[in-house]
């Protein structure tokens, strides 16, 4: 088992060191990660409902105020 | 909610942006997945290492378009919290456990077994890297399937009680959510199409290096496999495409009418081959089209198999006809009834609401009956008119002629690279083969492109078919905010985009310099 192991470690081991496109790539998916979470989510993009309400009970009240609200009309949809 | 109309439209631009970014690497996944590994099976199968240095050249090539595809789906899943925010409490659990599926299948799926493809050459077994290549196309696959699982369920409701204390659809039938018809047609025609778009991207490069005579050989066999595989494609997304059709006159008739242009239907309708639609200033029920070559009863004999059947137009939609569970046509509920029914049902959830909030459980009860009587057509509520229920019928209509257009054209291509590859190989020497194989690269993603256009747009204006339009979808926050992460997102993706290109662009040209049959690694 342990044989398994550290020869799957070793597969990504040395998978990595000897990447050559690979590094361009990691480096892209790395970057990616980085923008979308630390940046965006957080800057960007907060859970509303979680965010301005503390309980799911809130939370259904205001998206039923906000469904039963008057002012929802849909005229055109283009 | 002053900027209600703002806000709505830049969402609804920001998410067709990003799914429409996101649709670029997804089906070049899917489908590449499964060309690598119908060539290392031919290097398992034939022990020719050529196989393997080809196997090699398009893994990579798959390596570049997952690396810069990953994750780009994770943004529309923010928009479901900031901008959907209504939309995403409503739908609750229902469109949760597919995504979370997905999560966790893509995860360990595509995370074990893409490792073992790019990493365990010459470290584990042929044949155990050959079942990791397979496993990969099939992790891929099934990612796509529970995303389909999830966006069926918007277009055909199923398997799930509306819960007015909590304000969400609650699943009470996951089967009926995961084998819903629709989801099961769309998954395929969704693969198939992957299939046909990863064709055309191992012809074109194929045809890029027949035509600067480079690795000539890797090319023609490389050209053989991707018309095979296109080829299987096309048939099959025109089989499942057709099956999709039929499951929308069921359950979105209003979205076929609009594919067609059809505003008042008849017996033994025709269907459009090819058509000007008239402004839409211009445009009447009875004469809606400038021109339009068509094909005698087509329409119903494709839908139904009988050319004599009635198929309902916009109008008469509106009017009320609808098919009953047999298939046939039958006059019930029209669009305006529709409204007052949707209407009773939302003022029912208001005194819900009051109710609770004022602790009379019997008023709460009562509210909650009358709310499920007529929860069918709750979403018709927020329509300003029965005319507000129909979709954007130009952009429906010609997305799918375009799609219908290019699919034919595909048809013909891969025939015609299957014909030179086997029968007329000099033609594969000629450059203007080359290029209608380099160009048709284009064409291949706009068939895929107006296919998403077709079944997003002609389901308008519903979020959530019949239950929920999409401007009640929308959270409550400025339209300016979503401006600036529209542009954000224009940024990045267009950037994810040019480095896509750039990578595969360089690494096709350097790889096909050296013997791509016989790699140095």
């Amino acid at each position: 088992m342990s044989g398994f192991i550290s020869k799957a470690i070793s597969m990504y081991v040395d998978g990595f060191k000897s990447m050559t496109v690979g590094k361009k790539l990691w480096l892209i998916i790395f970057a990616k990660i980085v923008i979308f979470f630390l940046v965006l989510k957080l800057f960007f993009f907060p859970d509303i409902l979680s965010v301005n309400y503390d309980t799911d009970e809130q939370r259904a009240d205001a998206v039923r105020s906000a469904l039963t609200a008057p002012t929802f009309q849909t005229t055109k949809t283009h | 909610m002053n900027d209600l109309l703002g806000v709505v439209d830049w969402s609804r631009a920001q998410f067709a942006l990003t799914a429409m970014y996101h649709w670029l690497f997804v089906p070049l996944t899917i489908g590449l997945s499964l060309i690598v590994a119908v060539m290392e099976s031919i290097y398992v199968r034939t022990g020719l290492p050529k196989w393997k240095g080809i196997t090699k050249f398009w893994m990579t090539l798959f390596g570049i378009n997952f690396a810069c595809g990953v994750a780009t789906g994770l943004i529309l899943e923010f928009e479901f919290g900031t901008n959907w925010s209504n939309y995403s409490w409503f739908v609750g659990d229902i469109f949760g456990a597919p995504l979370a599926i997905e999560g966790i299948v893509a995860f360990f799926m595509e995370a074990t077994f893409v490792a073992v493809m790019f990493f365990g050459w010459n470290r584990v077994s042929k044949r155990f890297h050959l079942t990791a290549t397979w496993l990969t196309a099939v992790g891929v696959s099934l990612s796509a399937l529970w995303i389909l699982v999830a966006n069926a369920w918007m277009q055909n409701p199923v398997g799930m009680k509306f819960d007015p204390a909590q304000m969400r659809n609650v699943m009470d039938n996951f089967w009926e959510v995961a084998f819903n018809p629709v989801p099961v047609n769309k998954f395929f025609h969704a693969v198939f199409s992957g299939w046909c778009l990863a064709g055309v991207f191992v012809i074109s490069v194929s045809c890029w290096l027949l035509w600067r005579r480079r690795n000539i050989d890797v090319a023609k066999s490389s050209l053989k496999i991707g018309s095979w595989v296109g080829f299987a494609g096309i048939l099959l997304t025109l089989m499942t495409g057709h099956g999709s059709a039929v499951e929308v006159s069921r359950v979105q008739p209003m979205k076929l009418a609009a594919m067609e242009g059809l505003y008042r239907g008849s017996v033994g309708q025709d269907i459009v081959g090819f058509g000007i639609l008239k402004s839409e200033s211009e445009r009447t029920d009875e004469d809606p089209m400038l021109f339009s070559i068509d094909i005698p009863k087509g329409l119903s004999y494709l839908i139904y198999a009988d050319g004599e059947h009635f198929v309902p137009g916009i109008r008469d939609l509106i009017d009320g006809f609808a098919l009953n569970e047999d298939g046939d046509t039958v006059n019930t509920v029209s669009y305006a009834e529709r409204i007052a029914l949707g209407t009773k049902s939302r003022e029912a959830l208001a005194r819900y609401g009051a109710a609770m909030q004022s602790g009379d459980t019997e008023a709460a009860s009562a509210a909650a009956q009358d709310i499920e009587e007529n929860f069918k057509y709750f979403g018709y509520s927020y329509l300003s008119s029965p005319e507000a229920a129909i979709p954007p019928v130009g952009m429906t209509f010609y997305s799918f002629h375009i799609m219908v257009f290019a699919g034919g054209f595909l048809l013909l291509l891969f025939i015609v690279m299957l014909f030179v590859s086997y029968r007329k190989t000099s033609v594969l020497e000629k450059a203007w083969l080359h290029w209608l194989g380099i160009i048709s690269i284009a064409i291949v993603w706009i068939c895929s492109q107006a296919g998403w256009i077709v079944a997003e747009v002609g389901r308008q204006p519903w979020v959530i078919q019949d239950l929920m339009p999409t401007s009640a979808a929308i959270s409550d926050i400025p339209g300016s905010s979503v401006q600036i992460t529209f542009w954000i997102f224009a940024a990045i993706f267009t950037g994810l985009l040019i480095a896509e290109i750039s990578i595969m662009l360089r690494y096709i040209s350097s790889a096909s310099k050296e013997d791509i049959a016989n790699p140095t690694h």
